[in-house]
């Protein structure tokens, strides 16, 4: 267990087949099937309660599935208790033992498996090194900043070489500050190590920062299994428009005048721009849009205008403020203005 | 919260007077054990040593305390040994009944002692055949006794949550391993504050013993309650009394030390 069993051949890090778990009368988890490839960056990303983290404990192994399979390495798990399976874990309190030191934590998965005390001593210390806590071995888990414990659950969990590390929202309790420069260094780790990691978290900025692919849950189903990128630019429903990015959807009366067809699309807010005058549209925008502006919402880096369509719905434009912000201004509250996008940012969205 | 001052003055006087009530007569005995007149002449007019130089030869005594040491100690290790294992089963897993078994094990701490002491005594002599003596008094006190490391160890285990747990066992630990290098140890002090509780309680206790005990077991405070109106002993219970004062009040306070400000007499 010291290290990785080689994968079967071609076998995906984890297969997951069917996967239902339910609490009494609710379900929490319904038919999910998901594949992730060895050494790949996977996030679950979805509101609370949307299934994610039942699905991360049960390939854990602290839950058992209602139905469904769970595979690591090509090898059914499905019913193996958490210490036999070749994963850990970073919780999201990390769950550092308070009654030992920092080494000690770290070196827990390797005493418990009997690897000689000389061999843990030095790859714990690595591994604390890894996380730049070198000098941190001798404290308790209770003298560290939330920072400092989550880089040592990081190194508790790293210090086995597992195969799989799964993250339950490891960086939800830190500040804003600290959780980028964390997203940052995870994303480098797991490059360098080369290790797959199954990350959960209800951020869609954290989710679109540091992974390979992304699936969406809602309600204890996966909406859409994508790339960071087709995720943003394509969102295949209306949920996954509107959880990842800002939810911009034209459907009903207002798809048929400005689209000329049914149906509900989604388009991003930073591809629609805004004109006070509608000869100044550009050529290769096919479509446009006439509006009174309701709100206007200064971001710093961007201005954010909520404009409400002559032909009824509303859209969010966003606007880099690359002017000063004097003529940024000229379209105020009550202004007539007029949207225009490309036809191909026109994203159809199914009604999940 | 700010209080007017008259309220301040009446919580302080009224606390001040509670104390009083309980301490002065505690310290009489302290000091009654010192006293030279053999009636407790009041105020003292001489000090001595004389009664606790008898104390120590009085052979009952001192077999009444061995016996009382003896109890309280193996009292203690059963309820350590169940409590834990009630509590664990309780908190840890969810069946049937659970809140009834609770109750039922919690139960005997706020039974009348009578009440208790008479259905042990049936059930001992009539349907288990026993002779009252040192057995029956243990199981007797370990009745009562479960309950302070049940309830020391239940609070425990719930603010630890599974958490630890699972992240031991993630780790590559079996159960065993996770109990004996995570749980137990994080129970520990809960261990030390319910068992010296158990100790305290059983030390004293008296009315279950008297009708658990038979003839020839006498704990301490059944040695003092017969010795009581013997004139010529009364000296020395005095001495006996600040003995068992001291033995009560150590074991609480280590125990209060020990389970923090959240925990505290959980058990009473």
């Amino acid at each position: 267990m010291s290290s990785p069993a080689p994968a079967r051949n071609g076998a995906p890090a984890i297969a997951i087949r069917g996967l239902r778990k339910e609490f009494g009368s609710v379900v929490a988890v319904d038919e999910v099937d998901l594949d992730i490839a060895n050494g790949e960056f996977f996030s679950m990303l979805g509101p609370s309660g949307s299934g994610k983290t039942t699905v991360l404990r049960m390939v854990a192994g602290f839950e058992s599935p209602t139905a469904g399979t769970i595979e690591l390495g090509g090898v059914d798990v499905t019913k193996d208790a958490p210490f036999s399976r070749d994963v850990n874990t970073v919780f999201q309190d990390y769950a550092l033992f308070p009654h030992m030191t920092v080494a000690q934590n770290v070196e827990y998965g390797l005493r418990v498996k009997r690897v000689p005390r000389a061999e843990r001593r030095t790859r714990a210390q690595e591994a604390l090194e890894r996380v730049q806590l070198g000098e941190y071995g001798a404290r308790r888990p209770g003298q560290l900043s939330g920072g400092q414990r989550q880089r040592v659950a990081l190194a508790r969990a790293l210090v086995n070489r597992p195969r799989v590390l799964l993250l339950d929202e490891p960086l939800g309790a830190l500040d804003l500050k600290l959780r980028r420069e964390m997203q940052v260094e995870l994303k480098q780790l797991q490059r360098d190590l080369g290790i797959t990691f199954l990350f959960v978290t209800h951020d869609q900025e954290e989710a679109l920062t540091m992974s390979d692919r992304i699936a969406v849950f809602n309600q204890g189903r996966i909406e859409q299994v994508a790339s960071p990128r087709d995720l943003y630019e394509l969102p295949a429903t209306p949920f996954v428009a509107g959880f990842v990015g800002t939810s911009n959807v034209l459907d009903g009366d207002a798809a048929i005048k400005l689209l000329g067809e049914p149906g509900t699309f989604s388009v991003r807010p930073e591809k629609i721009q805004l004109h006070l005058d509608a000869s100044h549209v550009p050529t290769q925008h096919a479509v446009t849009a006439a509006g009174v502006v309701r709100e206007v919402v200064y971001l710093g880096s961007a201005t954010q205008s909520i404009v409400d369509l002559d032909h009824g719905g509303s859209l969010i434009v966003l606007r880099q403020n690359q002017q000063s912000s004097e003529e940024g201004d000229v379209a105020g509250r009550g202004a007539h203005v007029h949207l225009s996008w490309r036809r191909e940012h026109t994203v159809p969205v199914t009604a999940g | 919260m700010t209080m007017s001052p008259a309220f301040k003055v009446t919580l302080r006087v009224l606390t001040g007077l509670a104390l009083l009530v309980i301490y002065v007569p505690l310290l009489l005995v302290v000091l009654n054990s010192f006293n030279a007149s053999q009636t407790f002449a009041w105020p003292p007019e001489d000090y001595t040593l004389e009664w606790w130089r008898k104390a120590v030869d009085s052979q009952g005594a001192k077999e009444a305390v061995v016996t009382s040491v003896q109890v309280a100690l193996i009292a203690s290790g059963i309820s350590l040994v169940l409590g834990t294992m009630a509590a664990m089963a309780l908190q840890r897993y969810r069946f049937f009944g659970r809140d009834t078994v609770s109750l039922l094990i919690i139960l005997p701490i706020a039974l009348p002692g009578i009440v208790t002491g008479i259905a042990l005594n049936n059930a001992f002599r009539t349907v288990f055949g026993l002779d009252l003596g040192f057995l029956t008094i243990v199981v007797a006190h370990a009745t009562f006794c479960i309950v302070t490391v049940f309830n020391n160890v239940l609070a425990r285990l719930r603010r630890m949550g599974t958490n630890l747990e699972e992240a031991s066992a993630d780790l590559g630990a079996s159960t065993f391993t996770t109990f004996r290098l995570v749980t137990f140890p994080m129970m520990r002090s809960a261990l030390i504050a319910g068992g010296l509780l158990a100790f305290a309680l059983s030390f004293d206790e008296i009315i279950v013993t008297t009708f658990t005990a038979g003839a020839q077991q006498q704990t301490l405070p059944i040695w003092i309650f017969n010795n009581l109106f013997r004139p010529n002993q009364a000296p020395v219970v005095n001495v006996v009394a600040v003995v068992l004062i001291l033995l009560s009040v150590i074991p609480i306070w280590i125990s209060q030390k020990l389970a923090g400000p959240t925990d505290g007499l959980a058990g009473r």
